[in-house]
């Protein structure tokens, strides 16, 4: 293994997001708090507890989640179109650097920034809600689990985007749809039948539900199906990006 | 001594049906510089990304000191350094951590020392905290340069170094490329420039259309490339060539009111002087004089339409 790419290509994109490091962490922390001002203390005070949990508890891992999922197809995206589109990306494909070397360095970095992310968003809830976490392990498995297989999915978006409107296309159309109907702010049991089994086709909805099984003990899905969805969708993001590197696909002519 | 790079039989046909190379055997000889010329979209491009592992070749397998670019790609391009045409730097990073990730990125451990010592001999050493974004064209080029050498390649690719550069920095990177050889670096490096070629290289190749149609010495190259044309319009036409002039190498054009004397300028002999005074003792009388030196787009399309 080339360690000492690793490390280069790790802490370069570490190096990156460090630079803008207030902007990078701001712009999450500051939307997350809007959202626990307007849904979790104007609104959710009006609201009812579901499934024992205060709504502004219940929306904490949701709304986690949502930056997360951002953040993670961000980073990643950006951390390969950026050198795809200034030209630097030469200097990858020409270092004795293994494909799976060079995904783990920009994936790891992507996720690291992301699970970091969602650990200072996690420490901003706490300041509005006296939320508590009933399975610690899990929460932090599910986080990075999450963080990981969406930097992946980011990765793969960032080597198929051609321009920077590409880039935001399927976070903006998809994911971020995804990600509000993916019961971030509701349990999908408030959901008419037709909806609910609707919804049940949208991965998001596995994630949050199993992050919010890990602080509260109770979710949409069983847990099992939401980490088993979760490392489905890892496998095929990996096997995408095998696939990428093997016909060289938008990286090598 | 086997050849530090070998390529055999490397073609390259890109998904749109554009064949850019045809066959390729070629071998660069170990500590040498070799010029590879060719006009835009030659093919220089193109067998260079092939062996620095940009571009994936249809046929044919390339040696890098005796590992196999694509089995052995791990050994391969540890030794090689690449200088690529286009300009492509990180613009908001320093020069310091642009080169800590090029050496990083090809394996090497860290060596504050050696890159310090690259970035002196770029003259880029009090530049080192700086954007590479705030440096001038120049500038940049050299941080390219010195990305390529952070990881002390043996084998440097060098894609038309001074396309676009002042003849100063010019001259600063042809002094680098002579150290660097000196030092036991290979250099393969491209260039429209003959001038370039004949300043720098050991042996030249030529690419046109995909073929690689001829590789020789500089020296030999040369001597066929330096011929210069002197043409004298005529006051009047001429129906012969003046018998003390027989045996010259001169003959008619525009028909008949110019002569052209073809000429090697470093060759001895009376040279143009001489010609001048017997052409006005043989009575010719002229009214303009003008010298040209053949292009390489002509030397090209003459290589190209010589018969195989």
């Amino acid at each position: 293994m080339n360690v000492n790419a690793l490390r280069a290509i790790y802490l370069f994109e570490m190096s990156r997001w460090f630079r803008t490091l207030v902007g990078s962490l701001l712009s999450p922390v500051i939307s997350t708090s809007l959202y626990f001002v307007v849904f979790g203390s104007a609104i959710g005070s009006r609201m009812t507890a579901i499934d024992g949990v205060s709504y502004a508890a219940f929306i904490v891992p949701g709304l986690t989640m949502l930056s997360v999922l951002t953040e993670s197809i961000g980073n990643a995206s950006f951390g390969i179109y950026m050198p795809k589109w200034s030209g630097t990306i030469y200097e990858l494909l020409s270092a004795p650097v293994a494909w799976w070397e060079a995904v783990i360095a920009y994936v790891g970095a992507a996720a690291s920034k992301s699970v970091l992310l969602g650990g200072v968003i996690l420490l901003t809830a706490r300041l509005f809600v006296p939320y508590h976490i009933a399975h610690p392990f899990w929460m932090a498995a599910f986080l990075i689990l999450t963080a990981l297989t969406f930097c992946l999915f980011g990765f793969i978006i960032g080597v198929w985007a051609e321009g920077w409107e590409r880039l935001q296309i399927v976070p903006t159309l998809i994911i971020t749809p995804l990600t509000f109907l993916g019961g971030s702010f509701y349990s999908i049991s408030m959901l008419p039948p037709l909806w609910r089994k609707i919804t049940l086709f949208n991965p998001v909805v596995y994630l949050v539900s199993g992050f919010r099984w890990s602080f509260y003990g109770v979710s949409d899905v069983g847990v099992s199906l939401s980490l088993g969805m979760t490392l489905g969708f890892m496998a095929v993001c990996l096997v995408v990006i095998w696939w990428i590197f093997k016909t060289g696909y938008k990286l090598k002519p | 001594m086997p050849p530090i790079i070998s390529v055999r039989g490397v073609t390259k046909t890109y998904a749109s049906g554009f064949q850019a190379l045809k066959p390729i055997d070629l071998d660069i000889r170990r500590g040498e510089i070799f010029a590879l010329l060719g006009p835009n979209g030659a093919g220089k491009s193109t067998l260079i990304n092939i062996i620095c592992g940009l571009v994936r070749a249809s046929s044919g397998t390339v040696l890098a000191d005796g590992y196999d670019i694509v089995r052995d790609y791990r050994v391969a391009r540890s030794l090689i350094g690449l200088v690529p045409q286009e300009m492509a730097t990180e613009g908001y990073e320093t020069v310091w951590a642009t080169m800590k990730f090029s050496r990083g990125v090809h394996g090497r451990g860290r060596d504050p020392a050696y890159l310090e010592k690259v970035l002196r001999d770029l003259s880029l050493w009090d530049k080192k905290d700086s954007p590479i974004l705030a440096l001038s064209g120049g500038m940049k080029r050299r941080v390219m340069i010195a990305k390529a050498l952070s990881h002390q390649p043996r084998i440097l690719f060098l894609d038309e170094p001074t396309a676009g550069v002042d003849v100063e920095l010019r001259r600063d990177l042809w002094a680098m490329v002579r150290s660097l050889r000196d030092s036991g670096v290979t250099i393969i490096l491209t260039t429209h420039y003959i001038e370039e070629a004949e300043e720098m290289a050991d042996r030249v190749g030529v690419i046109n259309r995909g073929e690689l149609i001829l590789v020789e010495d500089k020296a030999a190259l040369m001597r066929d490339l330096g011929t210069r044309q002197l043409i004298l319009t005529l006051a009047a036409p001429l129906s012969g060539l003046p018998a003390d002039l027989a045996g010259e190498p001169l003959h008619f054009a525009d028909d008949g009111l110019s002569l052209v004397y073809t000429f090697d300028p470093k060759a001895e002999g009376e040279g143009v002087e001489g010609l001048i005074r017997r052409l006005i003792d043989a009575g010719v009388a002229f009214t303009d004089i003008r010298s040209r030196e053949s292009s390489l787009e002509e030397i090209f399309v003459g290589l190209v339409r010589a018969p195989a």
